[in-house]
């Protein structure tokens, strides 16, 4: 093979090496230090080093082969010396020639000639000098020929654009994780706020002080214990807060009136669902179907709920989890005109109502989510928190959230058997 | 030694010279190894090196830059190399980029072993 014909084989080989390596998304210091060897191979050189811009002056040497790791502390390059290169006006690469025109060459020679370097190349990308390669020690001891320079040329634009294009990866990268994390600090701002409401609406009935917050909370766990996502669970969270905001324009006497209320009052506090539906509905909320949660929490799955009589499969999933959230916190706490329920009376109270006021899935879910807290088998203990120490004491409380699982779920999978068979 | 293919670097010492055998294709990998036992070697006392290449059939260029930092760590040591059963093609290589001129080709490591010796005794000069 003739050595012209070897030679542009290997050097070939090389930049096709090099791209890859470029193409690549392992790592950039690797990616520079390879890429460099890449180029000192091709020629065989046994110096190098790529040094890259921080924009105010200083070079930061990236990778570097033959060399002292220390040679380039305080090494710099002035701004009018970066314009040198762009303008053309400082195309001299030969470190040797004391001559040249290239300021920068002149300002360093005696360093990178002491260090065995002979050549330095810019790398420009888009208009702009992005950093240095430094070559120097052709193993053949032969002067840099004309192809030589060509190659180098060639091989130092593909590694600028390597370069720029990982540092702008990383730019990415780097922008993502900041929008993200003031996503996540907006996302906790918005939370907060909502909390803060709920409690404003709270103070307006008496009786009811952190109904709305508990409410959440319930809604949370019981989404969590029938797997829905992380933002989905979230979002249930807002929507028990934020379920009785329609009640900020029911008149405040109506919501504290201490006995049974009248069929006209009572029309007049069942407005509450739609009006928070007409309060939420305008506002862009980060979560889904916030204001129909709000909307349908107490509509019922045999179609006798308000406002619209909505039926089981009619009903959206999270409005029946904020219902029954709703309604385990109303028999759970004191009311002005009676005491709370007796614990086995609500558990009586949901396996009546399952499948007619209460969907029997969510219901099983709540009782799941209550038994493992009993049973220890949670790190905290959010629901005995909520209803008080002594509440789920007892040894009968296991067997009866147990018996109403068991129940629930026979007659859910009875319920889909038939569903099936139609 | 592993490569990263899960083979070994072989290598052997007769005397205080090490012998290295390269793997079929010295590329980044597998360059990266045997320089690091030539380190090693060398580290450990070798006043002389063969890098045998009779299961060599490849040589890219990542991997004459590193067997150019070998040729450098060994003369900084003062060591002598030798780069034995080289394929045609590579001598062809290794002859337009220059590296023959650092080091010794030797038809097989038996060559390369002698002629090392021969420099064993002589007294390095720098």
């Amino acid at each position: 093979m003739e050595l012209s014909t070897q030679k542009l084989i290997h050097t070939f080989g090389a930049l096709a090496d090099l791209g890859q390596e470029i193409a690549g998304t392992g790592d950039f210091t690797e990616m520079v230090r390879t890429s460099m060897h890449l180029l000192l191979g091709t020629l065989a050189l046994r110096r190098g080093a790529v040094v890259e811009c921080t924009g105010d002056g200083p070079l930061k040497c990236v990778a570097v082969w033959g060399l002292g790791d220390q040679m380039f502390s305080g090494f710099e390059i002035e701004e009018a010396e970066k314009q040198a290169f762009l303008s053309g006006e400082a195309t001299e690469s030969l470190v040797q020639n004391t001559a040249s025109a290239n300021a920068f060459l002149n300002r360093h020679r005696d360093k990178l000639a002491a260090e065995g370097i002979e050549l330095v190349f810019p790398m420009i990308v888009r208009g702009e000098v992005t950093g240095l390669i430094l070559l120097g020690g052709k193993a053949s001891g032969e002067e840099f020929s004309n192809d030589d320079f060509e190659t180098i040329r060639a091989m130092v634009r593909h590694i600028g654009v390597g370069i720029h294009t990982h540092r702008l990866l990383e730019q990415v990268a780097q922008r993502a994780e900041e929008n993200r994390r003031l996503y996540d600090e907006l996302r906790a701002i918005y939370r907060d706020t909502v909390r803060a409401f709920a409690a404003a609406i709270d103070i307006k009935d008496k009786y009811t002080q952190g109904h709305s917050e508990r409410v959440g909370k319930y809604s949370e766990i019981i989404a969590r214990e029938m797997g829905w996502s992380e933002e989905e669970v979230e979002g249930i969270q807002i929507a028990g807060y934020l379920h009785d905001i329609g009640k900020l324009i029911v008149d405040r006497d109506i919501i504290n009136a201490p006995y049974n209320i009248d069929a006209k009052l009572s029309s007049e506090l069942n407005r509450h669902p739609s009006a928070g539906y007409e309060i939420l509905a305008p506002i862009n909320h980060p979560y889904a179907d916030i204001p129909l949660m709000a909307k349908y929490h107490h509509e019922r799955l045999d179609g006798r709920g308000y406002p619209d009589g909505l039926t089981d499969e009619q009903i959206p999933m999270g409005a029946k989890i904020v219902s029954l959230a709703d309604s385990f916190d109303a028999m759970t706490t004191d009311r002005p005109y009676r005491r709370r329920r007796s614990f086995e009376d609500v558990v009586r109270d949901l396996r009546e109502n399952s499948g007619k006021q209460f969907d029997g899935k969510v219901v099983a879910a709540f009782a799941r989510a209550i038994l493992k807290e009993v049973k220890g088998e949670t790190k905290e203990r959010r629901i005995t928190k909520m209803l008080g120490k002594t509440y789920l004491e007892g040894e009968h409380v296991p067997t009866l959230l147990g018996d109403l699982i068991s129940d629930l779920e026979e007659e859910v999978s009875r319920k889909g058997a038939k569903a099936q068979s139609f | 030694m592993d490569t990263p293919s899960g083979k070994l670097v072989r290598s052997h010492c007769v005397g205080t010279t090490a012998v290295v055998y390269a793997s079929d294709y010295l590329n980044k990998l597998t360059g990266e190894k045997i320089e690091r036992e030539c380190r090693r070697q060398l580290n450990c006392g070798c006043r002389a090196l063969v890098i045998d290449f009779s299961d060599t059939k490849l040589v890219n260029s990542i991997g004459v830059s590193i067997l150019l930092g070998i040729i450098d760590v060994a003369e900084k040591s003062g060591a002598r190399i030798a780069f034995s059963d080289v394929n045609s093609q590579t001598v062809q290589l290794f002859e337009m980029l220059g590296l023959t001129r650092h080091v010794v080709l030797a038809k097989d490591e038996r060559e390369a072993l002698l002629n090392l010796s021969h420099f064993e005794t002589t007294p390095i000069v720098h």
